[in-house]
């Protein structure tokens, strides 16, 4: 039997909930693992690429070095990338943030916030947390991307049109009523 | 008198009056073409050019430019939709549309224009501008984060409320809309009745108390794209010829 393409999901500065769509198409998930085989990906925690993959799903857009990080190795990895979700294709409410500049963001955060306990009265600088980013990005503005799927998140019967038409060679074209921003 | 007079839009003949817009022309006959500034009831604007269409091969604003004959219009051209699409997006990208928390998703003329014309991502980088927020009036709350400067309720409170509640400073980039007051909005006449409330096509007047009266999924636009009330005119007129 020849080998099932292969999908890679992730998330960056998202909320997970493009995700909890693509669970949404319920039993049709059948169908899907008949059609393509789940790689590096939350959903089975697979962490490193060790094959290409035809497909990958991006939830959020990029707040930290670490997301960039990732979205380059996606966009190393996979031969179709795919914003899924505004967060991926504007910022979505994490680019809230893009008004207010960085430093006062943590110290709202971190010290003066009505509601910050924070004896330490430091703002979190540890080698091991990613760096965070002067602004949130999209992703097109990051690496490039393919297609985008808006909605926040997009409904399970979008993402389910999408990945249909990708791997059977069909044009993605969605209907009116599945193209949503809210 | 007869002020008739024929025009063909996209191949198809329609009857005008001397007088009518293309726009209100095309309306009547049953045939959409996009628009953002123009508003039934309030005068011409000119200013958002998403209902520019090629009269004898030159491109005008449908909204202002009076009928005429012999006028050959193009409207659905796929030049015409990249044109369209350009400007919707940059409508887009110059202000922050959060559309997954606005009260005015699926009511909103801007986004319903943009769903018709299937955009599913901006072409261009967003600018994330600095904008305010003014929830001084009792009744009313402006977000200036959502405004595409159509100047809608500009004329809606001057020609609809007799008052001149709204006005644009700046120029360029830097035009914004401002009101008659030294602070803020709750110092001026507006009433929360006001035409000029229900004017502003996009979220950026809006009511308060009112925002999720009506549920996401069943919004104006949510099931039936923006202009087919306009359409189905025309399919009615078709079935009774
Ligand atoms: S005004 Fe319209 S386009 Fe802007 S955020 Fe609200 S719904 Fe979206
Ligand atoms: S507030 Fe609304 S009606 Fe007024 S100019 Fe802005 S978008 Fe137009
Ligand atoms: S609707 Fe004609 S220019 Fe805006």
């Amino acid at each position: 039997m020849m080998s099932k393409p292969k999908i890679a999901t992730t998330s960056l500065a998202g909320c997970f909930g493009c995700h909890m769509s693509v669970l949404d198409i319920d039993d049709r998930i059948l169908q899907l693992v008949d059609l393509i085989e789940f790689h590096k990906s939350p959903i089975n925690d697979i962490k490193t690429f060790s094959a290409p993959c035809l497909v990958g799903l991006i939830e959020g857009g990029c707040c930290n070095e670490e997301n960039v990080h990732v979205l380059k190795d996606f966009r190393k990895n996979c031969q179709i990338l795919i914003s899924c979700g505004d967060c991926a294709i504007m910022g979505g409410i994490p680019a809230m943030r893009n008004n207010v500049p960085l430093k006062e963001c943590l110290e709202e955060a971190y010290l003066n916030g009505v509601t910050v306990h924070n004896p330490s009265k430091k703002i979190p600088a540890d080698p091991d947390l990613p760096l965070l980013l002067d602004r949130v990005y999209p992703c097109h503005e990051v690496v490039k991307i393919d297609y985008h799927l808006p909605g926040c998140p997009p409904s399970a019967d979008t993402i389910w049109e999408a990945l249909v038409a990708l791997l059977t060679d069909k044009p993605l074209e969605l209907p009116y009523s599945l193209i949503k921003y809210d | 008198m007869s002020g008739k007079i024929t025009l063909i839009i996209d191949g198809q003949e329609i009857e005008a009056e001397i007088g009518q817009t293309i726009l209100d022309a095309a309306d009547a006959a049953g045939v959409y073409i996009p628009r953002l500034c123009a508003m039934k009831g309030l005068s011409p604007h000119g200013s958002c050019r998403v209902c520019t269409v090629h009269v004898n091969g030159r491109p005008q604003a449908a909204c202002t430019q009076p009928v005429a004959p012999g006028m050959s219009i193009e409207n659905e051209t796929p030049e015409l939709k990249a044109h369209r699409v350009s400007v919707i997006d940059m409508l887009f990208v110059e202000g922050n549309h959060y559309c997954m928390f606005c009260e005015k998703s699926g009511n909103c003329e801007l986004q319903a224009v943009a769903y018709r014309l299937g955009i599913l991502a901006p072409q261009h980088d967003y600018m994330f501008p600095c904008r305010g927020v003014d929830a001084s009036h009792p009744e009313v709350f402006i977000d200036g984060n959502r405004c595409i400067l159509c100047g809608r309720c500009v004329r809606a409170s001057q020609e609809l409320d007799n008052k001149n509640v709204f006005q644009f400073v700046g120029r360029g980039i830097h035009k914004r809309l401002t009101f008659n007051a030294p602070n803020n909005l709750s110092q001026t006449d507006l009433a929360g009745i006001d035409k000029a409330v229900d004017s502003c096509p996009v979220g950026a007047i809006l009511r308060k108390g009112t925002a999720f009266s009506v549920p996401i999924g069943q919004r104006l636009y949510d099931n039936e794209p923006i202009g087919s009330e306009i359409e189905s005119g025309r399919r009615t007129n078709d079935r009774q010829v």
